[in-house]
């Protein structure tokens, strides 16, 4: 939710009027709210850490083609060393043959959960970008138009709620026979908007009544500009905060469809692949299950919080508590919301006033 | 009002049968039926495929397998006819199926529902009045972690540590030193934050549960209680008087006299029940239990009509409440009289905590027997279930109880000098229980749907099991089932949730 900014009406204090200090001075929407994400040091670090790891698994296994620095591929055999153990030490810190051990057949386990995480992230923002994009379009097409259109692509919403997620990755896996992991990401995304759509909807049906739409309006601009150029910028909180706490969804709902043997095959490799593969080894050879579940939860946490940063900074409603603190705050730490009850779950075209 | 209702109603019912159709056409599509019979390298083969083609007509066309399936299916909703889901691959009618998936699904969503509910919204609204301190962070922390683990992981480690760990302690069950060091410890820091205040009240908080969690466990430890645990007769009276005292303070208040009266009266009346039922308990049955329950729910009822002075309302509802508390207590004391008796039984072995399935197979026993059976089996996935929901109603107990903390009717009953107590547990509280309602009330209708990850990994075979082997084997019937009971159960409760929204808050309209 944006926070409406008025440049017309100067804040006072009780001290006298009000003086624009050099950091308040001219500063824009963006600028404020990442201010706000980057005063979030959990959701920052939580960052930093999200791109070193990716990142790390990318120049290990390679992509677009470029090989990467580690020796062993994913599908790679190899003699089976030591048992299969792993042979990562940290102190003094040396990696070894096979860092996280190999799994049964003697695949190298580094190689593997590198790719697993590799694929697991594509996965994630193929299908959160895809979802995102539709849900996007649907919504503010509906809560542009409103009447029919609206009625006709909600009810389109509702259908595509109903039908189970899981089905379409069954369809994807069997029907088109495997086409790997971006193809199963992008399918996965097309019955993954419907939230981000219902919130997007929401959103344009309160901004559409807004006076600089009405201005757009008059100065002459068609339906297509005033929708991208001026609703949706408004609308931007919402989509990115819906978009992040969906990638962290995402992240859960990709692994537990491999899990269940529905989502990426053998021969690619998925973090939900791996432990469905080795769940039963847990008792005579634990680090197969171990590496790739840490790295599942550590990502989808760290996404987490990158979402919940995310949130504060674009709706810091809850951020300020007048809690047994009223006389510690500044003067305008209380801000009031205008906006009226805002319903939580249920359909957002049941509660709320159409106009 | 009602053309709303009606309207809402037949959007929903075209709905349905759009979803179903998209759903049919997906799920043909997935798989072939005939796929594990063309493995086949028996004589008969031939003899098989045909027969399953007639036994699901999949020699007409997708589009009028779809047509029967749904008269069937409307023949469930208009009275008098006759049932008809279909049968599944190997003949079953998929009805009886669902009847047998239901009912153990309940079974086991119940429990980890109503504890997440419970659990998240009181963590999440201690989070809330302890805002930014440790124990909010340590909560929204937790939260976060349990809500980022996968219900496969969760379910692995918990058979691993909680199950395998735990029946291997039972052989000695002795506490170390260290661990009841560490656990008073964490006790004490745990109520310290929670209770918060004034540093010396801090102290002597933490002091108090150091103490007697320290106490608690060493005398576990010494006398083996895990071996034969009881109760015993002085604790469960301490215990049902502690639950009345704690019902009083919270809903009425330390200078209430009529709540104090009323939860006194119907905690000697249930501890004099407590020493009477004593010899006759063993034998009772379900049906006995629940009547028990009532019984002691009336006993409050009737104790805060007749102490309730001004508030009789309040005054009943501590009355009640104390009572089915209560007798909760006597119930537990009573499962736990018969733990040792259960662990013995040659089918248990020793090790109670069961990994797979519903039930010990050819148990005999009792009523006790039987739901401490129960009990152990549905422990894990109901633990593992609570964790993963107690993380989102934790958020939103929270979020909503901050928002409620900024209204400016808080700011005027501080104003007007109410305590603390009753600023938080009547005004706050209660307002910030509206967004929660329609959150359970969406979340319920879900439940009906199972857990196809749990479920799998703990071998119950609920919903989520019926529809998980459904699609595996391409057996459209069982997967449709599934798809209608639940489609139908979670847009029902979206519709009650707006309905229960607009009559809970005046300002939102349903229209």
């Amino acid at each position: 939710m944006a926070i409406p900014v008025d440049p017309e009406v100067p804040r006072t204090t009780p001290e006298g009027p009000h003086v624009v200090t050099s950091e308040e001075r001219s500063v824009s929407q963006g600028r404020i709210v990442l201010r706000r994400f980057l005063s979030h040091k959990p959701a920052v670090i939580s960052m930093i850490l999200f791109v070193l790891i990716v990142g790390f698994a990318i120049s290990a296994s390679g992509a677009f083609g470029i090989p990467g620095w580690w020796k062993w591929n994913y599908s790679q055999l190899t003699p089976i060393v030591d048992r299969g153990r792993p042979t990562l030490e940290l102190i003094p810190f040396s990696l070894g043959e096979h860092p996280f051990g190999q799994n049964t057949p003697g695949k190298d386990y580094f190689a593997m959960v590198m790719r697993g995480i590799v694929n697991s992230s594509y996965i994630m923002f193929i299908l959160g970008l895809t979802a995102a994009f539709i849900g996007v379009v649907i919504g503010a097409i509906a809560g542009y138009y409103r009447g029919w259109v609206d009625a006709v692509l909600m009810r389109f919403t509702d259908i595509v709620i109903v039908i189970p997620i899981i089905v379409v990755g069954a369809v994807v896996g069997s029907a088109v026979g495997g086409l790997g992991p971006v193809l199963l990401a992008v399918f996965l995304g097309f019955v993954a908007w419907t939230g981000i759509a219902r919130l997007v909807r929401a959103e344009f049906l309160s901004l559409r009544e807004r006076e600089f739409v009405e201005a757009a309006r008059v100065a002459g601009a068609s339906d297509l500009r005033i929708i991208f150029k001026h609703i949706l910028p408004n609308a931007m909180g919402v989509v990115i905060v819906s978009t992040t706490l969906l990638l962290s969804a995402a992240i859960i709902l990709e692994t537990s469809l491999s899990f269940l043997g529905y989502g990426v095959k053998s021969p690619e490799v998925s973090l939900g692949l791996l432990i469905s593969d080795n769940q039963a080894a847990f008792q005579t050879r634990p680090w197969l299950f171990w590496w790739p579940a840490s790295f599942i939860v550590v990502l989808s946490l760290l996404v987490n919080f990158i979402g919940d940063g995310l949130r504060d900074a674009f709706d810091p409603r809850q951020k300020r508590v007048v809690f047994r603190k009223v006389k510690e705050l500044p003067e305008d730490a209380i801000v009031e919301d205008a906006a009226g009850p805002v319903p939580v779950g249920g359909t957002p075209g049941a509660a709320e006033g159409r106009a | 009002m009602l053309t709303y209702i009606l309207r809402r109603v037949g959007v929903s019912i075209l709905i349905l049968i759009a979803a179903s159709l998209l759903m049919y056409v997906l799920v043909a599509w997935a798989r072939d039926p005939l796929q594990d019979l063309y493995a086949l390298n028996t004589p008969n083969k031939d003899q098989l495929i045909q027969q399953r083609i007639q036994w699901l007509n999949l020699d007409q066309p997708v589009l009028v397998r779809w047509f029967n399936w749904l008269i069937g299916a409307a023949q469930c909703v208009i009275p008098f006819a006759t049932c008809d889901l279909g049968v599944n691959i190997q003949n079953q009618p998929v009805t009886i199926l669902l009847a047998r998936a239901m009912g153990s699904t309940l079974q086991l969503v119940t429990a980890s529902t109503i504890f997440a509910i419970v659990l998240g919204v009181t963590v999440g609204i201690v989070s809330a009045l302890r805002q930014y301190s440790a124990i909010d962070y340590t909560f929204t922390f937790a939260s976060f972690f349990f809500y980022s683990l996968p219900s496969f992981v969760m379910g692995v480690l918990l058979k691993v540590f909680v199950a395998i760990g735990f029946n291997d302690w039972l052989r000695n069950p002795l506490i170390s030193w260290a661990t009841i060091i560490v656990l008073s410890l964490i006790a004490g820091v745990f109520w310290q934050a929670v209770v918060g205040g004034e540093r010396q009240r801090r102290l002597i908080v933490f002091a108090g549960s150091f103490v007697t969690t320290g106490l608690i466990l060493y005398y576990m430890s010494a006398t083996q209680w895990f071996l034969d645990p009881a109760l015993g007769p002085v604790v469960t009276p301490l215990l049902i008087a502690a639950m009345a005292a704690g019902m009083a303070l919270l809903i009425g208040g330390p200078k209430a006299r009529h709540a104090w009266r009323t939860a006194g009266a119907t905690a000697i009346v249930v501890i004099i029940a407590y020493f009477v039922l004593q010899p006759f308990l063993k034998s009772f049955g379900g049906w006995a239990v629940i009547l028990l329950f009532v019984g002691a729910a009336l006993v409050g009822a009737i104790a805060g009509w007749l102490l309730g002075e001004h508030d009789k309302a309040q005054a009943i509802r501590i009355g009640v409440l104390t009572g089915l508390l209560g007798m909760g207590v006597i119930v537990f004391d009573q499962f736990l009289q018969n733990w040792n008796e259960y662990v013995r039984n040659p089918r248990v072995g020793g090790r109670p905590i069961a990994t797979v399935g519903a039930a010990t197979p050819n148990l005999v026993g009792d009523f006790w027997i039987h739901g401490i059976d129960t009990f152990t089996h549905l422990l894990l996935p109901t633990i593992s279930l609570m964790l993963i929901s107690f993380a989102g109603y934790t958020r939103y107990a929270r979020g909503g109880m901050l928002e409620v903390l900024n209204q400016d009717y808080i700011r005027t009953a501080r104003a007007k000098g109410l305590p603390e107590r009753t600023v938080v547990v009547r005004h706050a509280f209660r307002n910030s229980l509206i967004p929660i309602t329609t959150i359970v009330a969406a979340d319920v209708g879900g439940l009906i749907g199972g857990a196809i990850i749990t479920e799998q990994i703990f071998a119950f075979s609920g919903m989520g099991a019926l529809f998980n082997r459904g699609l595996f084997t391409a057996d459209p019937n069982p997967v449709m089932a599934y798809f209608i009971v639940v489609a139908i159960f979670a847009i029902t409760f979206n519709f009650l949730a707006d309905l229960t929204y607009s009559a809970l808050d005046p300002r939102v309209r349903a229209k």
